[in-house]
C-alpha cells in the first residue's frame, strides 16, 4: 500500500474513532435500545469505510455519519413506530451530554459481560471498529467476534443491563473493569509486531480510550494513572525496535529516540493523580515506568526506588508475575543472588511463563552458570509465540 | 425486571454450618432473615428447599420416563433455595445479592416475562 493510502486509512480510523461512539451515545439516547443503537452506528461506520477512501472524508463527517445512521433508522425500525418517531424528529447537530459516552462504556464494560465481550463492544461501539478490524487485531475469525458480539448485546437486553453511570458505592469496582479493558487493548496492541495496513493500531485506540476516560472522571486518580502509563510507554516507542524490526532490549535502546517532551508530560499527569493520595495499581506501574523513562542512561536508573514502588504493586495486587518483575530489579538493586532465591520461590507459580526462563537465564550467566543458562533460555524459547522475542532469544543463544 | 436468585450450596458451607455452634447457628439463620425483611419490598416469593439427597429426577428423553434418585447434576455446589425478586435492572439485583449473608453462590436468572 502507498504512504497515502497509509495515511488515508490512518485518517480514517482517527475519524471514525472520534465520531462513532457520540453517534451511538446520540442514539442510544433517543431510541433507549443499546443493540438497536450499536447496528445503526455500524453500518453507518461500514457505509463510510466503504465511501471515504475513495470520495474523501467529508468536511462534517458526523453529519455524513449521523445522515446515515438515520436513514437506515427509519428503515429498519420501521416496526417499531416508537423509536421511528423519535428517531425522525432527530435533528442534527446533536448536542450529546458528555456522560452519554461514559454511560455506554460502563455499558459495554459490565462486569457481568466476559471480558473477550467487553473488549469486542468497546472497540465497535466506542471507537467504531467493524467486527473484520477486531478479528484482524485479535487474530480470531470474524465470525467469532461477531457471535461474541450477538451474544453480549442480547444478554444486555436480557439481563437487564442498565445503562447508566454506576452509583458511588459500586463506582470503583465498575472503573475498575473500564481500566482493565483499556489497558488489555494497549498490550494487545504494544506487544503485536505484526503490522498490517489495514489493522487498526489498538495502541492508538487504548490512548483514545484512556484520554477520554480521564477527561471525563478527571476526578479519578486510577484512570489518569493508566493515561501516564500508555503515555509513557508510548513516548519511548520509536526506540523499542531496530531497523531490521527487531526488538531491543531497554538497556540496549538509544534513549535519545525518547520523547522527552512526553515522558515529562506523562510525569506531570502522574504527579497530579498522586497528589489526591488514592495510589493505585496504575499509578503504581506508571510510577515505575516514569523511574525508567526519566533516567538519562541505564546506569542511572533508580533500582532502590523502582522496588520499592513493586513492593507497594505487590501489596495492593499480589500477582507472580509482579514478584518476577521485583526480582529483576531486585538483581540490579541487591545482586544477582537476592534475585535468584525470589526466582526460585516463584518457580512453581511460572514454570509456563517464558520471561520467568529468560529472567533465569539471564541471572545464571551472570552467575557463571553458562550451561544452565543456555537451558533456561531454550525453555522460554519454546514457550513464546512473539516472533520479536523469539528473535531475541534466539541472538542470545546464538552469541552466549 | 423480574429475576430469580438460585441460592448455591457448597460442601465448605455446609460443613461450616454443621461445625457451628447453636447459637452461632441461629446468628446466621437471624442474619438470612433481616436480608429478608430488608429487601421485603423487592422479594415476591421463594423457598429453600430440602437437602439434594430428597431430590428425584426424571429423564425423559430415553423413551420410557427414567426416574433416578438425587439431583440432575452430581456435584459439590447445590441449588438449596430460590427467590423470585422484581427490580429495576441487574445491578440493582447485583446490589443486593453483594449483602446475601447465606450460602457462598448466587445465580442471578431473568425471568422471561
Amino acid at each position: 500500500m502507498s504512504a497515502v493510502g497509509e495515511a488515508s486509512h490512518d485518517e480514517l480510523a482517527r475519524v471514525v474513532r472520534q465520531h462513532a461512539g457520540q453517534l451511538a451515545a446520540s442514539l442510544m439516547h433517543v431510541t433507549g435500545d443499546f443493540a438497536a443503537a450499536e447496528d445503526l452506528v455500524q453500518d453507518a461506520v461500514l457505509a463510510a469505510l466503504r465511501h471515504w477512501p475513495a470520495e474523501g472524508i467529508p468536511g462534517r463527517p458526523d453529519a455524513w455519519l449521523f445522515t446515515v445512521a438515520k436513514r437506515r433508522g427509519l428503515d429498519v425500525l420501521r416496526r417499531e413506530a416508537n423509536y421511528r418517531s423519535k428517531l425522525a424528529r432527530l435533528q442534527w447537530p446533536v448536542q450529546p451530554d458528555p456522560d452519554e459516552r461514559l454511560r455506554l462504556i460502563f455499558t459495554c464494560c459490565h462486569p457481568a459481560l466476559p471480558r473477550s465481550a467487553q473488549v469486542a463492544l468497546t472497540l465497535r461501539v466506542v471507537c467504531g471498529l467493524t467486527t473484520a478490524q477486531i478479528a484482524r487485531a485479535f487474530l480470531v475469525h470474524e465470525t467469532a467476534v461477531a457471535q461474541r458480539i450477538t451474544r453480549a448485546k442480547r444478554k444486555i437486553t436480557d439481563a437487564g443491563i442498565p445503562y447508566r453511570i454506576p452509583g458511588s458505592d459500586e463506582l470503583g469496582a465498575r472503573l475498575t473493569e473500564v481500566l482493565a479493558v483499556i489497558y488489555l487493548l494497549f498490550n494487545e496492541g504494544y506487544l503485536s509486531t505484526g503490522e498490517s495496513a489495514h489493522s487498526r493500531d489498538l495502541v492508538d485506540d487504548a490512548e483514545w480510550l484512556g484520554t477520554l476516560l480521564h477527561q471525563l472522571m478527571p476526578a479519578e486518580p486510577e484512570a489518569a494513572g493508566l493515561l501516564a502509563l500508555i503515555r509513557l510507554h508510548r513516548a519511548r516507542a520509536a526506540a523499542r525496535f531496530d531497523a531490521d524490526g527487531g526488538l531491543v532490549l531497554l538497556a540496549d535502546q538509544d534513549r535519545s529516540l525518547w520523547d522527552r517532551e512526553a515522558i515529562a508530560d506523562a510525569g506531570r499527569l502522574l504527579a497530579r493523580a498522586a497528589r489526591q493520595r488514592r495510589p493505585g495499581p496504575y499509578q503504581l506501574q506508571a510510577a515505575i515506568v516514569a523511574c525508567h523513562a526519566e533516567a538519562g542512561r541505564w546506569a542511572e536508573t533508580d533500582w532502590e526506588q523502582i522496588v520499592l514502588l513493586y513492593d507497594m504493586l505487590l501489596h495492593l495486587a499480589p500477582s507472580p508475575v509482579t514478584r518476577l518483575h521485583r526480582a529483576i530489579a531486585l538483581s540490579y538493586a541487591s545482586g544477582p543472588q537476592a534475585a535468584m532465591a525470589e526466582l526460585d520461590a516463584l518457580a512453581g507459580l511460572l514454570d509456563g511463563y517464558h520471561l520467568y526462563h529468560a529472567s533465569r537465564a539471564d541471572l545464571l550467566r551472570q552467575l557463571g552458570r553458562p550451561a544452565r543458562a543456555r537451558a533456561a533460555d531454550r525453555r522460554a524459547l519454546a514457550l513464546t509465540a512473539n516472533p520479536a522475542e523469539q528473535a531475541v532469544l534466539q541472538d542470545r543463544l546464538n552469541w552466549s | 425486571m423480574k429475576y430469580v436468585l438460585l441460592f448455591v450450596e457448597t460442601e465448605q458451607f455446609a460443613h461450616d454450618l454443621e461445625a457451628m455452634g447453636p447459637a452461632e447457628r441461629e446468628r446466621a439463620y437471624e442474619r438470612v432473615t433481616e436480608w429478608m425483611a430488608t429487601h421485603a419490598g423487592q422479594i415476591r416469593g421463594g423457598n429453600k428447599l430440602r437437602s439434594p439427597e430428597t431430590a428425584t429426577t426424571v429423564r425423559l428423553d430415553r423413551g420410557e420416563p427414567l426416574i433416578t434418585d438425587g439431583p440432575f447434576v452430581e456435584g459439590k455446589e447445590v441449588v438449596s433455595g430460590y427467590t423470585e425478586i422484581d427490580v429495576a435492572d441487574l445491578d440493582e439485583a447485583l446490589r443486593m445479592v453483594s449483602t446475601w449473608p447465606g450460602c457462598p453462590l448466587v445465580e442471578i436468572r431473568p425471568l422471561e416475562s
